[in-house]
């Protein structure tokens, strides 16, 4: 399990963008965020077929 | 006295009548919910259980026990990689319910009490930086005790004074949080979950066509 560990005992690295500046790890996390919004979206829903029979009942009533 | 007339009837009638078993727990959802988009806010609120069950732990056994002991790492790190799934889960909660416009359908306290939750985990948050009781917390605190004090409320939240703080963190601000996401919470299952836009369009034209049928 050493290989896993990451040596954060030095200074954060930051992007900086004119007056914009962001360090890496926020940087990692915010295009993250992106990405699952994005999966969300775009992924489909495991379906559930055994429900499908009540879920029609309810659009009925 | 009139049974009408007592306190007991009125806040029975202000609130058991108004909060129905069948809304506030039930066994079906429409088939629009079948979206991964609608799974983050339940993703929220398991984060904040892990935050709070962790954060038991961290108040019991306290600062001498997460910095010395393997168990106390662990349990320091999931607190906060909790606190990280959390903020990342709201944020994609947020962005969903802004796209679609969720304050619809008379949801506006929903949507409102949703950004109060926000911005109280974001103070809830600050503190629990400064009560790391290391020297990252030392600086934290004191960059944003200049900022308070840019302010002019560094009287009132002086974030050098690690007693307060902690008070904050631990009792004071999960209280907040904490009511204001029942709030949310009972809010949501009154009022239903927000109907994605074109479901809206087709069920007002489903009705439409049934008035017509009759």
């Amino acid at each position: 399990m050493r290989f896993l560990e990451i040596n954060l005992n030095h200074p954060a690295h930051y992007f900086t963008f004119g007056p914009f500046s962001v360090s890496a790890g926020n940087l990692a996390i915010i295009i993250f965020m992106f990405l699952i919004f994005a999966a969300a979206l775009i992924l489909p829903f495991p379906d559930h077929d055994e429900h499908k029979p009540q879920s029609s009942s309810r659009e009925e009533s | 006295m009139a049974a009408e007339s007592s306190w007991t009837a009125k806040v029975r009638s202000a609130t058991v009548e108004k909060f129905e078993p069948e809304d506030l727990l039930p066994d079906h959802q429409p088939a629009y919910v079948s979206s991964w988009i609608y799974v983050f806010g339940v993703l929220t609120i398991a984060s904040l259980a892990m935050i709070i069950l962790s954060g038991f732990v961290l108040t019991f056994e306290g600062p001498a026990w997460w910095h010395s002991s393997n168990v106390g790492h662990y349990v320091n790190s999931v607190h906060l990689w909790s606190v990280e799934l959390f903020f990342i889960f709201m944020v994609v909660h947020l962005w969903g319910k802004f796209w679609m416009a969720a304050w619809r359908g008379k949801r506006l306290a929903t949507w409102i009490t949703g950004c109060l939750a926000f911005f109280a985990s974001i103070i809830t948050g600050f503190t629990g930086y400064i009560i790391q009781t290391n020297f990252d917390s030392q600086w934290i605190a004191t960059q944003a005790k200049d900022g308070f004090n840019a302010m002019g409320i560094g009287a009132f939240f002086n974030t050098l004074n690690t007693g307060q703080a902690i008070l904050l963190h631990v009792s004071l601000l999960p209280l907040v949080l904490g009511i204001i996401v029942v709030w949310h919470i009972i809010l949501v299952r009154r009022k239903g979950v927000v109907p994605p836009m074109e479901e809206v369009d087709s069920a007002t034209r489903s009705v439409e066509t049934m008035e017509v049928k009759k």
